[in-house]
């Protein structure tokens, strides 16, 4: 079992969430080439090791979140909202928490 | 020439039986990796082994390695649930496992081996109107094809498995079920250990513990050979079979990225028990879960993959639950049997959930891979075609359509109609 830690509702069971797959797919402009779009929908890097990947908190706070785990050790270092602007709210929010020196 | 076993018949059997049986000798040698081979086929599992075979066999080219950086049949070749069907419903699948099943029948006597290839028939459960109308497409478009198949009723399948939940109160009712009698069950260390072995006696040399690192290249950028952990290794042509580790394996010889990505799968063996189950029950739609007995009498079966991409040869306990719970919903007398042992393999999941055999973008690379749940029972037809397109430099009739390029051209071939999103197929 995977314990993925929502940055809203803390570590939870991966059963709570559903899997969205590759987080570093940069999707091309709607005008753009077949061949980038042939790379963004079906290639992947699939690596060995830390991959950025989305999963989404669907039995829980429902928010998508960028995880980023070790595919081989299934380690998880970090999680973040997967919304830019709120991943910056988090950021901040956590960086006021922290008390100063 | 091998070492040799010799050939294998009863006769045989009794004379060395009255011997002490001193003198069977290894089934295959051991060789140590020569300078070069005209053909090295990456990946000691069914899918390499059968393709060396093949081209022994088939082509006369006997000058082969298969490498292995485990041992033969270490990997999905011997992780797997052993099911073999030709339930496809989309062109380019359809021929091609009918072809394998043909392959099948004549196998063990091909290879003088028993592979145990056990005709006992699968029965695909449905449980709705809306999936008796789905099977009944299916049941069709498999005889339109030449694969038997016949609708059963709620009570025809009855007839056959009578322990399946036929109580009135069951969850998911039993409706009915699309049933091929042509398809079965295999020994799958026996499918290794047999292609392996007339592999062997042709001249073709299987190296194990022969891990490839590195891929050697001609300035004009054609493959020449692999670095291994036991060195350097010339070839003219590289067949990558290591389904599993394709995308590492592809990276490392510049392919590049695939349509494919690493996902586990469990499978699952009870206790032994007695004669239980004569033919394979899969149960999909609702939840996902098959089921067959082997021949020691163990309950054999698996579920969905973990959804989630994965290198690590273990499962995880959600998915253990999930298909416990498919196994008491399906046949509830399995209640009290015990789980002997459960294990994870490598899938390739590929982006339509179909298979890939192909040329690559390097010259003198092939590829065979991206088989998901599926690659045990395509073994034969997997070897046949790869083969034929590594001798050939031209595709099988049946694997015509099972090439990298459908992405590109928008022509998938997508069983499910799940979309690019590998663990959903």
């Amino acid at each position: 079992m995977l314990r993925i830690p929502c940055p809203y509702c803390g570590p939870r069971d991966h059963a709570e969430f559903d899997y969205g797959g590759d987080a570093t797919v940069v999707w091309p402009a709607l005008d753009d080439t077949t061949e980038a779009w042939v790379e963004a929908l079906y290639f992947r890097d699939d690596p060995k090791g830390p991959h950025r990947e989305l999963w989404r908190h669907a039995r829980g706070c429902r928010l998508w979140l960028i995880v980023e785990r070790d595919t081989v050790t299934h380690e998880i270092s970090a999680a973040h909202p997967a919304h830019p602007g709120m991943a910056d709210e988090v950021t901040a929010q956590s960086q006021a928490e922290t008390p100063s020196a | 020439m091998a070492a040799g076993a010799g050939r294998y018949s009863a006769v045989r059997l009794l004379k060395e039986g009255l011997l002490g049986n001193r003198g069977w000798g290894r089934a295959w040698r051991d060789p140590v990796p020569r300078k070069g081979y005209d053909v090295i086929i990456v990946g000691g599992g069914g899918h390499g082994l059968a393709t060396a075979y093949y081209l022994a066999k088939e082509h006369r080219m006997r000058n082969v390695a298969v490498l292995e950086k485990g041992w033969i049949g270490g990997g999905n070749a011997g992780r797997n649930t052993t099911i073999i069907r030709a339930n496809y419903m989309l062109p380019g699948n359809t021929d091609f496992y009918r072809y394998s099943i043909d392959v099948w029948e004549t196998l063990s006597k091909d290879l003088n081996f028993n592979v145990m290839f056990s005709q006992r028939g699968h029965l695909a459960l449905f449980h709705s109107p809306a999936e008796r109308d789905a099977a009944a497409r299916r049941a069709n478009i498999m005889r339109l094809n030449g694969v038997d198949a016949e609708l059963l009723d709620r009570e025809a399948v009855r007839e056959k498995v009578p322990h399946l939940d036929f109580s009135d109160d069951a969850r998911f009712r039993i409706e009915g079920a699309v049933w091929q009698p042509r398809a079965g069950t295999a020994r799958h260390d026996a499918v290794n250990w047999g292609y392996a072995r007339a592999a062997d006696e042709m001249g073709v040399d299987i190296i194990q513990n022969c891990e490839v690192v590195g891929f050697l290249n001609d300035a004009a950028g054609r493959v020449t050979g692999v670095r291994t952990t036991r060195g350097d290794i010339l070839a003219e042509k590289v067949g990558v079979a290591v389904a599993g580790h394709s995308s590492r394996l592809a990276q490392m010889a510049g392919v590049g990225r695939l349509p494919i990505e690493a996902h586990k799968l469990q499978a699952f063996v009870s206790e032994p028990i007695k004669p239980h189950l004569d033919c394979v029950v899969a149960f999909a739609g609702i939840g996902h879960f098959y089921i067959s007995q082997s021949d020691k009498g163990g309950m054999v079966f698996g579920g969905d993959i973990e959804m989630y991409n994965s290198y690590a040869q273990r499962g995880a306990l959600p998915v253990v639950e999930d298909v416990a719970a498919c196994a008491c919903q399906v046949m509830p007398s399995l209640g009290r049997v015990k789980l002997l042992r459960h294990w994870a393999g490598i899938m390739d999941m590929s982006m339509d959930g179909s298979p890939i055999i192909d040329r690559t973008s390097v010259p003198g690379v092939y590829l065979n891979a991206g088989w998901c749940y599926g690659g045990f029972k395509a073994t034969p037809a997997s070897g046949v075609c790869f083969a034929h397109l590594l001798a050939t430099d031209t595709p099988h009739p049946v694997a015509e359509e099972l090439t990298l390029g459908r992405f590109e051209r928008g022509s998938t071939i997508d069983e499910k109609g799940a979309g690019a999103r590998a663990w959903l197929h």
